[in-house]
């Protein structure tokens, strides 16, 4: 039987969504028992959100004041201890898991899954590579300890209404003081999460500056869609940098996504193949964007944009 | 000697357009043009950057890859590394061991600094210096977009799905970059000839005493899943009635 143990993101007051996505992607592992390890430096207010998810079998709380921030130096050996007795460990694809799961795998002395996508057996697994240009079916070794990324974007959150029971640990391990947290600065816009919103609006180079982009953020709130950019918006400074979406940026995968001006080179697309629609909005009918569209409109984004707005409201 | 090593992948040219093999072993990759993984010419440009502020003296670029691979530490010469190790081997070696690699290497150079990619094009992995920096015990600092060397220690702003973090780590440390953090320089025809004398030396795994065993095994490779064909709209009107539909506004 798969005894697995999904480490909880967080930001010390709110379990983040990945976490729901993790449980569901043990889930899958048939008849296995999911534990959610909760890092912090006061952990109450996230155990208890994550004994919430059903299917959770038992919270673990290591508390200790030096998990106020998520540094994977300080994270990963409490993590590879706890891990005695699991078959599989699950941290998020997201920056946080990124960061952490690979050197956990390396004090455990093996190999990491990067991005599972989808599940095929206790040990075997799906995972996008080249840009999701292919899917790669792998399998781990029946006897290592499966250490691993989950894709969020490929699984739902996982459905309320679990009452796990809490449970203090204690890594007992020292932990090093080589690495140190400065700051954190981002863009609390108040707008949808981009890894989250149902809907996205995302603009690239053709926005032409930052100024120009406000279209795009216009359109956005009158959707009530988050908002995302491409590579080339980023680097030209029209949008801070945790709007990019694609191969290093943000993987997403709303209901609907809105690309606009936005030419679809692989490494954006590979962040919004999971898109439940795609609309295109590009004024060159021959952008690789409409190979993957399910609407496209052929036109100027500056005239067609206050447009639609206007058509929308009501 | 203050060192810094960088890792420098041989990886399908990020244009190339991928497609899945036939009978579903792996991607084609004879006869496709093959460069130096983009995020290690940032890791590279970085280096050559600290060393040029006279921060360090000497810039290692290091690659396990197949023999052809010497085409990329040639250029990363090009650029300006000033030495080369290539350990040679026709196995797909796995981040693991990349890293146990490089941990060896480590013993060996001592470098202060270690600048990675933040992943490979190809695996899409992005593990290798997480690996590396818990086999060392070192610090790490993942997805850099600046790099600040200081005394004993450096100041490094990551990118992370909330914006920016900043860090402080204390030297030697292992640092991966991201895509914003440099524009790799453009090598020109005299550096190339000049490349041509630097050393280059070439190992194998067997030096390492490591195996040639995949971490995973490979069931299958395929193409991704296809969208079906969509519809294109002639005006505003017609893809708000088009949306409306579909049920998204
Ligand atoms: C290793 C690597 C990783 C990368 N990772 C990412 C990633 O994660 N995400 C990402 O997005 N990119 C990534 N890129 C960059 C990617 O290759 C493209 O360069 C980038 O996506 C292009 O952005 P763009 O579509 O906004 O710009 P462009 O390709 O310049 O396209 C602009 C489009 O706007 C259209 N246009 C211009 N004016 C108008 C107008 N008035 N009205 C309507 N349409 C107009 C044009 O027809 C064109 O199609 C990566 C690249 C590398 C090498
Ligand atoms: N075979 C290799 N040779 C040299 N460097 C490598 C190799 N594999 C990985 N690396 C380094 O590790 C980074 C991350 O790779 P990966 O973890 O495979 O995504 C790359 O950008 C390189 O800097």
């Amino acid at each position: 039987m798969s005894k697995i143990l999904v480490i909880a993101e967080h930001d010390g007051a709110r379990l983040n969504p990945s976490t729901s996505k993790c449980v569901t992607c043990a889930s899958k592992i048939g008849g296995s028992s999911i534990d959610v390890l909760v890092l912090a430096a006061d952990g109450s207010a996230v155990a208890a959100q994550a004994a919430a998810l059903a299917g959770v079998g038992k919270v673990l709380v290591a508390e200790n004041a030096a998990n106020v921030e998520p540094l994977a130096a300080v994270l990963a050996p409490q993590v590879a201890k706890l891990a005695a007795g699991y078959t599989h460990v699950f941290g998020p694809s997201t920056t946080f898991g990124k960061d952490m799961m690979p050197r956990v795998a390396a004090l455990l002395g093996v190999g990491q899954v990067t991005d599972i996508m989808a599940v095929d057996g206790a040990h075997t697994f799906k995972r996008p590579v080249y840009a999701g240009n292919a899917v790669l079916t792998l399998e781990v070794p029946a006897d290592a300890i499966v250490v691993a990324t989950v894709r969020v974007a490929s699984f739902e959150a996982a459905a309320q209404g679990g009452s796990a029971a809490i449970e203090k640990v204690d890594a007992g391990v020292a932990l090093p003081s080589h690495t140190r947290f400065v700051s954190r600065s981002g863009a609390t816009s108040g707008r949808p999460d981009l890894q989250t919103a149902a809907r996205v609006v995302a603009g690239g180079r053709a926005l032409g500056s930052a100024d120009g982009f406000k279209i795009i953020y216009s359109l956005a709130d009158k959707m009530g869609a988050a908002v995302g950019a491409s590579r080339a918006a980023v680097d030209a400074g029209y949008v801070p940098n945790d709007l990019q979406i694609g191969q290093t940026g943000k993987i997403i995968a709303p209901e609907l996504y809105i690309g606009i001006g936005i030419s679809g080179a692989i490494q954006h697309m590979t962040g919004i193949k999971d898109a439940r629609t795609i609309v295109a909005i590009n004024k060159d009918g021959e952008a690789p964007i409409f190979e993957a569209a399910d609407i496209g409109l052929v036109g100027d984004l500056f005239t067609i944009v206050p447009e639609l707005e206007k058509q929308l409201g009501g | 000697m203050r060192r810094i090593m960088v890792g420098v992948k041989r990886v399908v040219d990020y244009n190339v357009r991928v497609r899945v093999k036939p009978d579903n072993t792996g991607v084609i990759t004879e006869g496709v043009k093959m460069s130096l993984n983009p995020f290690d010419e940032i890791a590279l440009e970085e280096a050559l950057r600290i060393k040029e502020k006279g921060l360090a003296d000497e810039v290692l670029a290091v690659s396990i890859g197949v023999a052809d691979t010497q085409q990329q530490l040639r250029t990363a010469l090009a650029m300006g590394a000033d030495r080369a190790i290539l350990v040679q081997t026709d196995a797909v070696v796995p981040p693991l061991s990349v890293a146990k690699i490089f941990r060896q290497l480590i013993d060996k150079e001592q470098p202060f600094l270690v600048l990675l990619g933040k992943q490979a094009i190809d695996d899409d992995n992005g593990q290798t210096a997480q690996m590396l920096a818990a086999l060392w015990d070192r610090p790490q600092a993942v997805s850099c977009s600046k790099i600040e060397i200081g005394d004993g220690k450096a100041t490094v702003t990551r990118e992370v799905d909330a914006g920016l973090e900043v860090n402080e780590v204390d030297l030697p440390a292992v640092m991966s970059v991201d895509l914003r953090l440099n524009e790799p320089r453009y090598v020109k025809l005299p550096d190339i000839m000049k490349a041509k004398k630097k050393p280059l030396d070439t190992m194998s795994l067997g030096d390492f005493g490591i195996g040639d065993a995949p971490a995973f095994k490979t069931v299958r490779v395929d193409p991704p899943p296809t969208r079906s064909k969509g519809i294109m709209v002639k005006d505003v009107a017609e893809l708000v009635d088009a949306l409306k539909k579909k049920g998204l506004v």
